[in-house]
């Protein structure tokens, strides 16, 4: 029994992909519905994984990384729901999807897991400016299509089972499953938290209450960013969610200096 | 570069925390002496509401609350992704009393999406606890506050976009009983008002998405009395037998409607208006209840039958599923309410029996089947083609099909008696129920023969001739 595990292990590890695969994100600017109107933010080119990281990759990570096993993560890093549907350590069990997102991993997890492979977290806002883009447009956030096909997963509960990651629709940039899979860690999600830096209305928990939405009607529709920021807000970097996953980014290649 | 990501990380540990400095419990808060012991909250589903508070002390009542998403019809055939408290909706029911010192637990079930939080309307503090509450998924968060104000109150969730998590039925009632307490009455029960924002149009069938335009629009699809077309009609009645008291805890969760809150058949002894202590008024008709508020009613049960609660702006009843019932049993009344004694021909002109308007002179009474057919075409037109429609096909769920009906076959002095006696009640006609009144019509032997013909020789009916004969002989049979 113990041969035939360890011989299903080996060759786990020997499929597991080494990396996700990535594409780059041409940079740009877009607004915020919690901003002040017309301010915009602006993400530099990037590059990003075409879908989430799944179970079997991450437990590819478990194993090499013994520390960051269910039963032996140093709790200051992950909460008690730590990988909590998996069946054992070093098992995904009927509840994890191979192919999957990987849940219930924390801020912290997700950071260990990319520096591994050289990636780093998308940025708060370079996830926002891909998750606006739809199959054809870069910003779709004005479409009613698009708001309704965004919000009607959030007014579903998760499945049990979560769906294969790659098995998502792509968007123009041919990045899969940033609305209707999980939520996503992002680097600083601590900053949707204040409603942006340079908001002059001085009220620091007023967008996400009920008279944020009332200070600027033309952007009160856009509840799935609401909902994103109320998401973001509740967690701490130890919070393992069910629903949550990850996916990772890297800077662009430093532009080659043209020489004079 | 790492140490100070680990910092900012450490930072966002705390940080939801913003709108109130962070307080480890119980041991740290002194609490007044006045508070004596601890209890576990009784918490209900609606209609239910917790037993009475008959202690004469304030102590400390710790309430424990799971956040779950969950689907749950909405209405037959439709389901609706509900998002409650304590998995009902409204959720479910809190009582305390004036002076004690709440300690409240808000979990959230971790298989929920969103996060969740409680603003508690009979809260005195920072958002009612919505901030002390915000919880992750999979996570609990506990606080704890003094009931000061006693009364009525709203409780709900309050994280962006609120109107959303309002609209998909987080809400419920923490009643703040007084310190004197209320009267003692035979009945309580609980009922919420909701107005619910779906894709389809009310009564498509399947799991329905929330819409926010309608929403933002205020324009709902359903707006219902504890969650669900039907919650509280037929098996699901409330009930109170005849001599009773009851009293409604009606608290309306909105998000956007006001209610025209009325029970039809009954006056309100006594509502506390908008859910407070001090303005009692009495022998009320409909009491208006607006969005975030409540009211408590009192009356008591004089006579036996189906009292209906509605929202009075009637097509929210008729249409969109504002409709409960309770069912008051025991033995009739009639001194107080007779209920139909006797049901007879309106007679503007006086006593003699009502002719229905002809031109001209009376015609002579028809000598053959094909006269009395032509004739009685006409009299249909002017009677029944209204109800029953030109090619005798009814309409669905209101009135009977004529044309092809199998009860109208089956027996021609039960359709001769229908006529001239007027026919009220539940009957399956090819198959379908229906259940209203026809009433009597004042149509004299002859036509009432030529009519009777006329349908039953039309639409692929048997074609049966009735004589002006059949028809006196069923008139005689009334009653």
């Amino acid at each position: 029994m113990i041969h035939r595990v360890l011989l299903l292990f080996g060759c786990l590890l020997a499929v597991a992909p080494a990396e996700v695969p990535m594409v780059r994100i041409e940079g740009g600017s877009y607004a915020r519905p919690l901003e002040k109107s017309g301010q915009t933010r602006q993400v530099a080119t990037f590059s990003l994984d075409v879908r989430q990281v799944t179970n079997a990759e991450y437990l590819a990570f478990v194993t090499e990384h013994p520390e960051w096993r269910r039963s032996r993560v140093n709790r200051l890093f992950a909460d008690e729901s730590y990988l909590r549907h998996w069946t054992g350590d070093s098992e995904l069990g009927p509840l994890a999807a191979p192919e999957a997102p990987v849940t219930n991993v924390s801020w912290f997890a997700a950071r260990a897991f990319l520096k591994v492979q050289g990636k780093r977290l998308p940025t708060l806002d370079e996830w926002e400016f891909v998750a606006r883009a739809d199959e054809r447009q870069i910003d779709a956030t004005g479409d009613p299509e698009f708001r309704k096909h965004i919000l009607a997963w959030y007014s579903k509960p998760a499945p049990e089972v979560l769906p294969a990651a790659d098995t998502m629709p792509a968007n123009l940039y041919g990045v899969r499953g940033l609305h209707g899979l999980v939520w996503e860690w992002t680097s600083n999600f601590v900053a949707s938290m204040s409603g942006g830096e340079s908001r002059s209305d001085g009220s620091p928990d007023g967008p996400l209450f009920c008279g944020g939405a009332a200070t600027d009607p033309n952007k009160a529709v856009e509840y799935a960013d609401f909902m994103r920021v109320a998401l973001r807000s509740s967690l701490q970097g130890t919070f393992c969610l069910g629903g949550l996953g990850f996916r990772g980014a890297k800077d662009a290649p430093a532009p080659i200096e043209p020489k004079p | 570069m790492k140490p100070i990501v680990i910092a900012l990380g450490l930072l966002g540990a705390l940080i939801p925390c913003y709108a109130e400095s962070e307080i480890r419990l119980n041991e740290t808060i002194k609490l007044p002496p006045e508070i004596r012991g601890e209890e576990i909250a009784v918490l209900t589903d609606p209609p239910s509401v917790p037993p009475p508070i008959t202690r004469r002390y304030s102590t400390k009542v710790v309430v424990k609350l799971e956040v779950i998403e969950k689907v749950m019809r909405m209405s037959d055939g439709v389901d609706y992704t509900f998002w409650t408290f304590g998995g009902c909706v409204p959720g479910k029911f809190i009582r305390v009393r004036q002076g004690d010192f709440v300690e409240f637990h808000l979990m959230n079930h971790p298989t929920s999406k969103m996060p969740h939080n409680i603003d508690l309307h009979a809260v005195t503090g920072q958002g009612g606890g919505a901030a002390a509450s915000f919880t992750a998924p999979g996570h609990s968060s506990t606080f704890s506050f003094r009931v000061l104000n006693p009364g009525l109150y709203i409780y709900h969730c309050a994280v962006a976009p609120v109107g959303m998590h309002v609209a998909n039925g987080m809400y419920g009632l923490i009643y703040v009983e007084p310190e004197e307490g209320l009267p003692k009455v035979d009945r309580e029960f609980y009922v919420v008002q909701g107005d619910f924002y779906t894709k389809g149009r009310n009564g498509e069938q399947g799991l329905q998405p929330f819409d926010m335009e309608k929403a933002i629009d205020e324009k709902p699809d359903y707006v219902v009395f504890n969650g669900s077309v039907g919650a509280m009609v037929g098996d699901k009645a409330m009930t109170a037998k005849k001599g009773e008291t009851v009293r409604v805890f009606f608290g309306n969760g909105g998000p956007n409607l006001s209610s025209s809150f009325h029970v039809i058949g009954e006056i309100f002894d006594k509502v506390y208006v908008e859910g407070g202590t001090k303005m009692i008024n009495q022998n009320v008709q409909t009491t208006m209840v607006p969005a975030g508020g409540s009211a408590i009613l009192e009356f008591k049960c004089e006579v036996p039958g189906t009292l209906i609660l509605v929202d009075h702006a009637l097509t929210r009843a008729f249409n969109k599923g504002a409709i409960g019932m309770i069912k008051v049993a025991g033995d009739s009344e009639p001194s107080t309410y007779s209920g139909k004694i006797d049901d007879m021909v309106y007679l503007p002109e006086g006593g003699t029996p009502q002719t229905m308007p002809q031109e001209g002179k009376p015609l002579a009474a028809a000598t053959n089947k094909t006269e009395r057919m032509d004739r009685g075409k006409n009299v249909f037109a002017a009677n029944c083609l209204a109800c029953h429609q030109a090619e005798g096909q009814g309409i669905p769920a209101a009135f009977p099909p004529l044309a092809k009906s199998d009860f109208l076959n089956a027996d021609v002095d039960r359709a001769i008696g229908a006529v001239v006696h007027g026919l009220t009640g539940e009957i399956t006609v090819n198959g379908n129920k229906f259940n209203s009144v026809m009433p009597a019509l004042a149509l004299n032997d002859e036509d009432t023969a030529n009519v009777l013909t006329f349908v039953l020789n039309s639409w692929d009916n048997k074609g049966a001739e009735v004589q002006p004969e059949d028809v006196a002989k069923v008139r005689a049979e009334k009653k």
